[in-house]
């Protein structure tokens, strides 16, 4: 298995690691039993996301593609944030061997669980916005691997 | 950058003097051995040399050692050539543990798919096989029973003797698995009660590709490889004869005063253990003292195997997980998970395995590198996040 530079770059010097304090939406996603967590603040000004932390648990491209899906996100409107796919993040980071692709979809659902989390804050059930979350990361991976 | 090669569980260097011993088998004595001429007769004659010392290693007698091209084959050949041999009396039912190789495993789990009967038994938190588990699970239709020596991933030695005692008792064949052990601890297959054992060459600074079966005088099973009348009619196909001689060669040397090397190492072993188990939230799996002398192997809690590999990896140092992305698979170490590891903390396990190359700078050097990673990676990790949480 072979990681491209940018992938072991953004493992090896992940951008925006840590966490927001009163963060505006949270979420976590993954499970320690796969391996993998992910955790993520998002502080939103105006419908824009001002701020992006992370923290995970898992493998090289776990932390890689957290870290990518925060810069991915940094600084867009939610509506654009919303649009930004496993694929996209992916794309970013050179490609990921085939066994890590559900890596990149935790990442994606990182970012919808902490939108969601914005909306749910406000009152504003997320569903019809957001989509429906994968809170499981074993349907995932089972579905990569075979 | 210097690499610190701590994988040697993995594989190990060719010693010097047994590539020496190797060159003019490519060369002057390329001869085939199953030739009448001097050139083959030349290589007929190393090759039989290197039986007498890989005997020798064991406590065997030369014509019960047979050549292979690897630990898997020979795991292979015995466990269904011991299958298949028993089912001619009517016999289809093998026992096994839940902490062997894959080499063993998988055949067990083939041999299940064609219809025989597999006992695969439970371990203790040390990865220990308990004897009398042996004992109540031999019927009158087991074939043979088959037990790692040395644990590949936590390094801990079964009471072969014991076992094999049973088996014998039983009337039971008795194959191990000591493709860890063979070349660094003392072994005697007749004093251990062992009828079948498995080695790997480059376990022990010999030559990949080349492993050996030893059957005991009297035992029968069935061939694996057909062909030719190789190998005493046993297993078919050209010898590796380089391959063979570098493995005897290797073998004389790992084996000349081995009790004392593994003393050696056992106290290099025993330094990194300390130091590591000063990480706080950290756990040594396998036995502390029951284990090969070179194995360590620890869980961190809170991280993940990969990365803290990945890091080690751009410190120069080499070593190995049982993590599941390090196997490849979704599930982390079968061995971890026997010994009642939950899957998070099987993830975050590092194995490192020890040579006597190894000095005390380096071990003090990955010491502070492990240190260093550990912390970074807790650092990011929101599991280490709950895990302190739930502590206050």
């Amino acid at each position: 298995m072979e990681y491209s530079e940018k992938v072991m770059d953004h493992f090896a010097n992940p951008r925006n690691v840590g966490e927001i304090e009163n963060a505006d939406g949270v979420g976590e996603v993954g499970n320690p039993k796969c391996g993998d967590i992910m955790k993520m603040y998002l502080k939103i000004d105006k419908g824009v996301i001002t701020d992006v932390k992370f923290k995970t648990f898992g493998c090289g491209a776990a932390i890689a593609t957290s870290s990518m899906a925060t810069e991915l996100v940094k600084g867009k409107t939610i509506e654009d944030a919303l649009k930004i796919t496993n694929k996209a993040v992916m794309e970013a980071l050179d490609g990921l061997p085939p066994v890590k692709v559900h890596c990149s979809v935790l990442a994606e659902q990182a970012v919808k669980a902490a939108l969601s989390d914005y909306y749910t804050k406000r009152g504003i059930d997320p569903t019809p916005i957001v989509g429906k979350l994968e809170d499981d990361c074993h349907g995932e991976c089972a579905h990569n691997l075979h | 950058m210097t690499e610190i090669y701590m994988d040697n569980a993995a594989t190990t260097p060719v010693n010097t003097e047994v590539l020496k011993e190797m060159y003019p088998m490519f060369k002057d004595n390329f001869g085939n051995p199953s030739t009448i001429y001097s050139i083959g007769k030349r290589a007929k004659e190393k090759i039989e040399n290197s039986r007498k010392l890989v005997a020798k290693a064991l406590g065997a007698n030369a014509k019960e050692i047979f050549f292979t091209s690897c630990g898997t084959e020979s795991d292979n050949w015995a466990i269904k050539g011991a299958a298949f041999e028993g089912l001619k009396k009517g016999k289809n039912h093998i026992i096994t543990s839940k902490i062997e190789h894959h080499a063993a495993l998988h055949t067990a789990q083939f041999l299940e798919k064609n219809g025989f009967n597999v006992t695969y038994l439970d371990v203790d938190r040390y990865g220990f096989v308990s004897p009398e588990d042996v004992r109540n699970s031999i019927t009158d239709k087991t074939a043979l029973v088959s037990i790692i020596f040395a644990s590949n991933e936590i390094g801990t030695v079964q009471p072969i003797e014991e076992i094999g005692k049973i088996c014998k008792e039983k009337g039971v064949l008795f194959h191990t698995d000591a493709v860890q052990a063979v070349g660094h601890i003392p072994i005697d297959v007749k004093k251990q009660n062992i009828d079948m054992l498995s080695l790997s060459a480059h376990k022990f600074n010999g030559p990949k590709g080349t492993g050996a079966l030893f059957i005991r005088s009297g035992v029968r099973i069935e061939t694996f490889m057909e062909g030719g009348a190789q190998e005493f009619h046993k297993r078919a196909g050209t010898e590796n004869t380089a391959g063979i001689v570098g493995m005897g060669k290797a073998i004389e040397i790992a084996c000349c005063d081995i009790e004392n090397k593994a003393k050696l190492i056992s106290e290099k072993r025993d330094k990194l253990i300390d130091e590591l188990l000063k990480i706080t939230h950290s756990r040594l799996n396998g036995h502390p003292t029951e284990r090969l002398p070179g194995n360590v192997n620890i869980s961190f809690e809170g991280i993940e195997g990969e990365s803290l590999l990945l890091f080690l990896n751009m410190a120069g140092i080499c070593a190995s997980s049982g993590s599941a992305c390090t196997s490849g698979s979704l599930d982390p170490s079968h061995v971890l998970l026997a010994i009642g590891l939950p899957h998070e903390i099987a993830h975050g396990s590092l194995r490192l395995s020890l040579s006597e190359e190894n000095t005390y700078e380096e071990i003090q050097f990955v010491i502070s590198e492990i240190n260093k990673i550990v912390n970074k990676l807790r650092n990011m990790s929101p599991l280490w996040e709950k895990i302190i949480k739930n502590e206050k």
